[in-house]
């Protein structure tokens, strides 16, 4: 009976969540590959370079959202219209900005993040060294004595009979 | 004791970033379509498919256009709000429904109320990539030349309206 009961409700439930995805639905992409394998091949390369703006972490080529297979779509047509891949990401940029780029581009607001680990690289180095030379401007040597002298020899001398 | 103050001040210079960072939303992206020309487009009204709608019919407006669909759950939190928007007759909205089918957005608009003046249907979204869409509601405010003025994506909650929007409109009108 219990039983019986946790089973209806977990089919309720089931039920329940069909409906919600039906009214959720948005219309889909048709993503298909397109026949001509030269576009296949650019698209799969392009779309490694470029960032699902849903994901964010993922390219536009892994992605499976529903924006990432409209840009797919949209990059196929252009590729089929003879556009080049520079022209498509222009025409990408200026809609998403920079940041639907995985590789941002070298420019003075990206200076930072580019040359940004060199610099902490440099910085590190430089403090490295100095503690280094600090230290050994620290060690002051002595010149021995004639009194050290004799001493290094005596034990020397003791060492070598010992082995001996 | 410098010794120690150095790296305690880089750790606090740190902290701050950090603590930057938190409070930034990593799912708003700056538009690069600010103070851009807004798009062409023409497309079917929702109410009315026979008939168009077009962004060159706003010019010599300060207009708001709002990016929705029946399938986005953040539209609905902002819905109700549209209303008093609308009515307060500071800046007129108009939709853009977002990959929708026509008649999910028309039962959507059946159930909760139109708060627009009407709705474009961007079907394929094609309008959208245009606009640099990527995740709905968004809502674009579009000066009297066709500029872009303001992009805010998420929904347009009381004081985003109050804070953001409500002033530029104004500030736009007078221009």
């Amino acid at each position: 009976m219990n039983n019986q009961m946790t089973r209806s409700r977990l089919l309720a439930l089931l039920l329940l969540c069909l409906l919600a995805s039906f009214a959720m639905a948005q219309v889909q992409t048709e993503d298909q590959p397109s026949d001509d394998p030269v576009i296949e091949q650019r698209l799969a390369k392009l779309s490694h370079e470029l960032r699902c703006l849903q994901c964010q972490n993922q390219t536009l080529a892994d992605s499976p959202s529903d924006l990432a297979a409209d840009l797919r779509r949209e990059i196929r047509a252009q590729m089929k219209a003879g556009k080049s891949d520079q022209e498509i990401i222009a025409f990408l940029t200026q809609r998403y900005g920079q940041f639907i780029l995985y590789r941002p581009r070298v420019s003075p607001l990206t200076y930072l993040l580019w040359f940004g680990p060199f610099v902490f690289l440099l910085g590190g180095l430089v403090v490295l060294f100095r503690y280094i030379k600090q230290r050994r401007d620290e060690i002051t040597e002595l010149p021995l004595t004639a009194e050290d002298r004799r001493r290094a020899e005596e034990m020397l001398a003791s060492s070598r009979k010992e082995t001996a | 004791m410098l010794k120690y103050l150095i790296p305690l001040a880089l750790f606090l210079v740190l902290v701050v970033f950090l603590a930057i960072g938190l409070t930034r939303n990593p799912q708003e992206l700056p538009s690069a379509l600010i103070d851009k020309p807004a798009p062409t487009f023409r497309l079917p009204q929702l109410k009315q498919p026979d008939r168009t709608f077009s962004a060159e019919d706003m010019r010599g407006k300060v207009w708001m256009l709002n990016v929705w669909a029946s399938w986005c759950v953040a539209c609905r939190d902002e819905h109700p709000f549209l209303f008093e928007y609308q009515k307060s007759g500071a800046v007129p909205i108009y939709g853009l429904n977002y990959k929708d089918r026509p008649e999910d957005a028309l039962g959507w608009l059946g159930e909760l109320g139109d708060p627009y003046l009407l709705s474009a249907v961007d079907f394929d979204g094609r309008v959208a990539i245009d606009y640099g869409v990527y995740g709905a509601p968004e809502s674009y405010i579009i000066d009297k030349s066709g500029t872009i003025r303001l992009k805010h994506v998420g929904p347009v909650m009381p004081d985003v309206w109050e804070k953001k929007i409500l002033p530029l409109v104004q500030e736009l009108n007078r221009q």
